[in-house]
C-alpha cells in the first residue's frame, strides 16, 4: 500500500500533504498535552513494530504481495493521535532511507496509514469493546474486527487516489500520465486483496497481540490508564 | 520480566524473523505489491510507460532501495535476506532514535 513516487499526480500528492499537515499538527498538540516522558518508549516501540512487520510481505502465489501495517494495534495501545505519529515517523523513514513509499507520495501514504487506518480501527475497537471487562474475550475480537476493517478502508482509499489519476491526468491520446489503472481496477483489486488477504493478516497480528497483552499485561489495555 | 523488557525483546524476534518477508514471496513466485512496480514492469502491464511517472519515479533515489544494498541485485538470497535484516536493524534504529528527540518535544514535562 505504498504509493511510489510517479504514480499519483502533483494535485493529488499535493491535496493530500495539505490534508495531513493539520492532522500531524493536531496530533502533535494532543500528544504533547497527554504524553508523560515514561511513555516515550512505548510510542517508539510502536514506530519501530509498524516499521518491522510492514516488512513481513505475504505473498499472494503468483501475484502480488501485500502487508499487515500493526497501526490498529498501536492505536488501541497509544491511541489513534499517538498512533498517528508513530506511523508517520515509520512510513518517512522506509520512503526516504528505503524508498518504500515514494516521498512526494508521504502525504497520501500517511493519510491512509497513519490516520485512516488507526482512527478507524481505534473506533471500531472502542465501539466493540465498549464497557467489556479488560480480559474478556470480546475485547480479542474487537482487535480483530478493527484490524480487518482499519486495513481495508486504508487499501480503499489508496485504491481510490491511484484509480483517479487516469481521470485527473491523460494525453490526448488517452493514456494516464501517472498511475495507468483506473478506479474500476485499481479499487477491485487494492480492495479484493486486502479483504481477500492482507486484511486477515492484519486482524491477527491485532486481535493476538490484544490477547497476549490480556494475558501478560491486562493495565495497558485498562480504559483509562494509557488514554493518549 | 518488565512488560517493556518482553517487548523490545519480540521486536528483536521480529527483526531476526524479517527474512521471511523476503524469502515468502520468492518462494510462492509472488511479484511487486500492486501499484509498486519498476518503469520496465509497467511497461509490461500496462504496453506504455506514462509520461509523469517515467519522470518523477526517478525523483528519489534511496541509499538503500527496497531493504537490499545497492550493487546486490543479482547476490544470492543468503545475501539478500542478510541485507533485509540489516535494514531492519537500521530501520528501527532509526525509528526509536526519531520518537526518543521527538519525545523530547513532545511529551508533558
Amino acid at each position: 500500500m505504498h504509493i511510489p513516487d510517479g504514480y499519483l499526480g502533483p494535485a493529488t500528492c499535493g491535496f493530500f500533504y495539505v490534508i495531513m499537515l493539520p492532522i500531524w499538527a493536531v496530533a502533535s498538540k494532543i500528544v504533547k498535552k497527554t504524553l508523560s516522558a515514561k511513555q516515550v518508549p512505548m510510542l517508539a516501540i510502536g514506530a519501530a513494530f509498524s516499521f518491522v512487520i510492514m516488512m513481513f510481505n505475504v505473498p499472494i502465489p503468483g501475484g502480488t504481495t501485500g502487508h499487515a501495517v500493526g497501526g490498529v494495534l498501536a492505536a488501541i495501545l497509544l491511541g489513534p493521535w499517538a498512533a498517528c505519529i508513530a506511523i508517520t515517523v515509520a512510513l518517512v523513514i522506509q520512503a526516504l532511507l528505503f524508498g518504500d513509499g515514494g516521498i512526494t507520495a508521504i502525504g497520501a501514504n500517511c493519510f491512509n496509514m497513519a490516520f485512516i487506518l488507526p482512527f478507524v480501527g481505534y473506533y471500531v475497537y472502542k465501539a466493540i469493546s465498549h464497557n467489556t471487562p479488560v480480559d474478556s474475550k470480546r475485547r480479542v475480537i474487537a482487535a480483530g474486527v478493527a484490524g480487518y476493517t482499519g486495513i481495508n478502508l486504508a487499501a480503499f482509499l489508496a485504491g481510490v487516489e491511484f484509480g483517479l489519476q487516469p481521470l485527473l491526468h491523460h494525453t490526448a491520446g488517452g493514456q494516464s500520465l501517472y498511475c495507468p489503472y483506473g478506479l474500476k481496477v485499481a479499487v477491485t483489486v487494492m480492495l479484493g486483496e486486502h479483504l481477500l488477504i492482507f486484511g486477515w493478516v492484519e486482524a491477527i497480528v491485532t486481535a493476538l497481540a490484544i490477547k497476549y497483552l490480556q494475558k501478560h499485561s491486562g493495565d495497558l489495555l485498562a480504559e483509562r490508564k494509557v488514554k493518549l | 520480566m518488565k512488560l517493556i523488557t518482553k517487548l523490545w525483546l519480540g521486536l528483536g524476534v521480529l527483526i531476526i524473523l524479517s527474512p521471511l518477508g523476503l524469502l515468502l514471496p520468492e518462494y510462492f513466485k509472488a511479484g511487486a505489491a500492486w501499484g509498486e512496480w519498476g518503469v520496465d514492469e509497467i511497461q509490461t502491464l500496462a504496453g506504455y510507460i506514462p509520461k509523469g511517472l517515467e519522470k518523477l519515479s526517478s525523483l528519489w533515489s534511496a541509499p538503500i532501495p527496497d531493504y537490499a544494498f545497492k550493487g546486490w541485485e543479482e547476490k544470492p538470497l543468503v545475501n539478500l535476506s542478510l541485507a533485509y535484516v540489516s535494514s531492519a536493524v537500521l530501520g528501527v534504529l532509526v525509528c526509536i532514535g526519531v520518537v526518543f528527540i521527538l519525545g523530547k518535544f513532545l511529551s508533558k514535562k
